[in-house]
C-alpha cells in the first residue's frame, strides 16, 4: 500500500464545518481587529516617536523595542496566566481577574502589532516631504488637523501595501494562541487531529490553507501596489 | 500690515540666517524680496507666518505679533496667504477638495459655500474645467495657480509668495506671473521672494535686497532698479539682468 493510502481525506471533509466556522471565523476576527488595533495605537505611537516632546519620543521607543525584543509566543502565554493576578494586584481583588482567552489574545497581539505598525506609519510619515504640513499650516490648520486630513491620509496610502503584508503576517502569526488551546484555524485543526488520531493529514491540510490565503492575498497586495504606482 | 522688527535668526547654534533685518510692508504694498541662494529671503517670508520661529526682534502682522507665545497661531495663518515654491497641493485630495479643505475645517464654511468660493476662483486662474482632477494631472504652472487660488479662497488679508516661479519650466512662468500682477492691480498687500525682476518692475512698490542673512537695500522700485547704493545689489542685478 502506498503512503498516500493512508490518508484519510476524508476525515478532513467531515472536519470542514467545524474547521471554517469556527476556527477559520476566529482566526479572521482576530487578525481583522488586532490589524486595525495595532493600526490605531501604532499611528499614535509613531506621532508620538516623531513629537517634538523628546520625552514622548522616548517612552515610545522604548516601547517598540521592548516589544520587539520579546517572543511572541512568549507574551501570549505569560499574558494569559499573568494578567489575572496582575489585575487582582491592581484592582485589590480577592481572587484573580478573569481575562477570557480571546480578550487575552486579542491585547497582546493589538500591543505587539501597534510596535510593527508604529515603525511602518513612522517610516509612511517621514516620506511625506515637509512642505506638506507646511503648506497646511499655512493655511491655518492645526498640528492634529494637518495629521488628520493631510500627512496621515497620504502615508497610510504609500505604507498600505507595507500594512498590508504585516497583515499576512499577522494571519499566520495568530496561529500562535494554540499555546492558550484556543480553537483557532489551527487549533481547531489540531484538536480534530488529536481526536481522530490523522494528525498528518489535518497539519498537513492546515498548512495548505495558510499557505492558499496567504499567497492569494500576497498577490492581491502586488497587484494593488502597481495600481498605487500608476495613481502616483 | 507686516512689521519685521531686528529680527535675529539662527539655525543651531552657529549658522546666523538672518541678522537684525527690520522692514516693512504696508497694505496694498507690493514688496519684492530678491537676493542670492542662501542669502535668507525664503527664511525671513516663512518668519512672517511663523512657519519659522525667530530668536530675536518682532514680528507684527495686522497689529498681532506674531511671535508672542499666546498668539493663535492656526488663526493668524489663516488670514496670511502662502505660495510654495513646490506648489505643495495636497496629492491625495481632487483641486476642488484642495480648496475647499481650509475653508471648512478652519473657517467652518459649508461645503456648498466653500465649493462656490473655489469655481470661483478656479475661474479666475483660468483652471475651472480642472476642478475634479487630482494635482498629479496639472502642470507645473497649473498647479501653481491652483496653489493661489487655494490660498485665495481664505480671503486673506495679505499673501506671501516664496520663489513661486522657480520650479517652473520657462514656458508655464508667464501664466503664474499674470495671475500674481492681476492680484497686485487689484491693491493686494503682497511679498514675494523672486528673481522674476520683470514681474518685479511691473507691479513692485518696493524691493529688498538681501545678502548672507542681511537686509541690504530697501529702496522704492525706481530708486533699486536705477542706482542701487550697494555694491553687492549691483553686481547681483548686473548678473540676473544679462539675461
Amino acid at each position: 500500500m502506498t503512503m498516500l493510502g493512508n490518508f484519510d481525506f476524508d476525515v478532513i471533509r467531515r472536519a470542514l464545518p467545524y474547521l471554517f466556522f469556527e476556527g477559520m471565523r476566529f482566526t479572521l476576527t482576530l487578525t481583522a481587529l488586532a490589524a486595525f488595533g495595532g493600526l490605531v495605537f501604532g499611528t499614535m505611537i509613531a506621532l508620538m516617536r516623531l513629537s517634538s516632546y523628546k520625552w514622548l519620543g522616548r517612552i515610545a521607543g522604548f516601547y517598540v523595542d521592548f516589544i520587539r525584543s520579546l517572543p511572541l509566543v512568549l507574551v501570549i502565554f505569560w499574558f494569559y496566566f499573568l494578567v489575572p493576578y496582575i489585575g487582582q494586584w491592581l484592582t485589590g481583588a480577592s481572587r484573580p481577574i478573569t481575562v477570557g482567552a480571546f480578550a487575552s489574545s486579542l491585547i497582546t497581539f493589538i500591543a505587539f502589532e501597534a510596535a510593527y505598525f508604529s515603525e511602518i506609519m513612522r517610516a509612511g510619515i517621514q516620506s511625506i516631504s515637509k512642505g506638506q504640513p507646511a503648506a497646511a499650516s499655512a493655511l491655518g490648520l492645526t498640528y492634529a488637523q494637518s495629521m488628520r486630513y493631510v500627512v496621515l491620509p497620504q502615508a497610510f496610502r504609500n505604507m498600505l501595501p507595507v500594512l498590508l503584508t504585516q497583515t499576512i503576517v499577522l494571519f499566520q502569526d495568530t496561529s500562535l494562541v494554540y499555546v492558550l488551546s484556543i480553537p483557532d484555524f489551527l487549533g481547531a485543526a489540531s484538536k480534530v487531529a488529536q481526536r481522530d488520531g490523522r494528525l498528518v493529514e489535518m497539519y498537513l491540510f492546515a498548512a495548505l490553507v495558510y499557505f492558499v490565503i496567504s499567497c492569494v492575498a500576497s498577490f492581491g497586495v502586488r497587484r494593488l501596489q502597481s495600481r498605487i504606482a500608476i495613481v502616483r | 500690515m507686516i512689521e519685521i522688527n531686528h529680527v535675529n535668526k539662527w539655525y543651531g547654534p552657529s549658522f546666523q540666517a538672518l541678522k537684525d533685518c527690520t522692514t516693512s510692508v504696508a497694505k496694498g504694498e507690493v514688496v519684492v524680496v530678491c537676493g542670492p541662494s542662501g542669502s535668507g529671503k525664503s527664511t525671513l517670508i516663512k518668519c512672517v507666518n511663523a512657519l519659522e520661529p525667530i530668536q530675536g526682534g518682532d514680528i507684527v502682522l495686522d497689529g498681532i505679533k506674531v511671535n508672542d507665545p499666546k498668539t493663535d497661531l492656526p488663526k493668524l495663518r489663516s488670514r496670511v496667504g502662502m505660495v510654495f515654491q513646490h506648489f505643495e497641493l495636497f496629492p491625495h485630495l481632487r483641486i476642488i477638495d484642495n480648496l475647499c479643505l481650509a475653508q471648512e475645517k478652519v473657517l467652518g464654511r459649508k461645503h456648498d459655500d466653500a465649493v462656490v468660493t473655489a469655481m470661483k476662483l478656479l475661474d479666475r486662474v483660468g483652471l475651472k474645467d480642472h476642478a475634479k482632477k487630482f494635482p498629479a494631472e496639472l502642470s507645473g504652472g497649473q498647479q501653481q495657480r491652483v496653489a493661489i487660488a487655494r490660498a485665495l479662497a481664505m480671503n486673506p488679508i495679505a499673501m506671501l509668495f516664496d520663489e513661486p516661479t522657480s520650479a517652473l519650466d520657462p514656458e508655464m512662468i508667464s501664466e503664474v506671473l499674470d495671475v500674481m500682477v492681476d492680484l497686485a492691480r487689484e491693491g493686494m498687500t503682497m511679498m514675494v521672494v523672486t528673481h522674476e525682476m520683470g514681474f518685479a518692475n511691473k507691479v513692485a512698490d518696493r524691493v529688498i535686497f538681501m545678502d548672507r542673512g542681511e537686509i541690504v537695500e530697501d529702496a522704492k522700485k525706481a530708486d533699486f532698479f536705477g542706482t542701487p547704493r550697494s555694491d553687492r545689489a549691483q553686481k547681483f542685478l548686473s548678473k540676473i539682468l544679462q539675461h
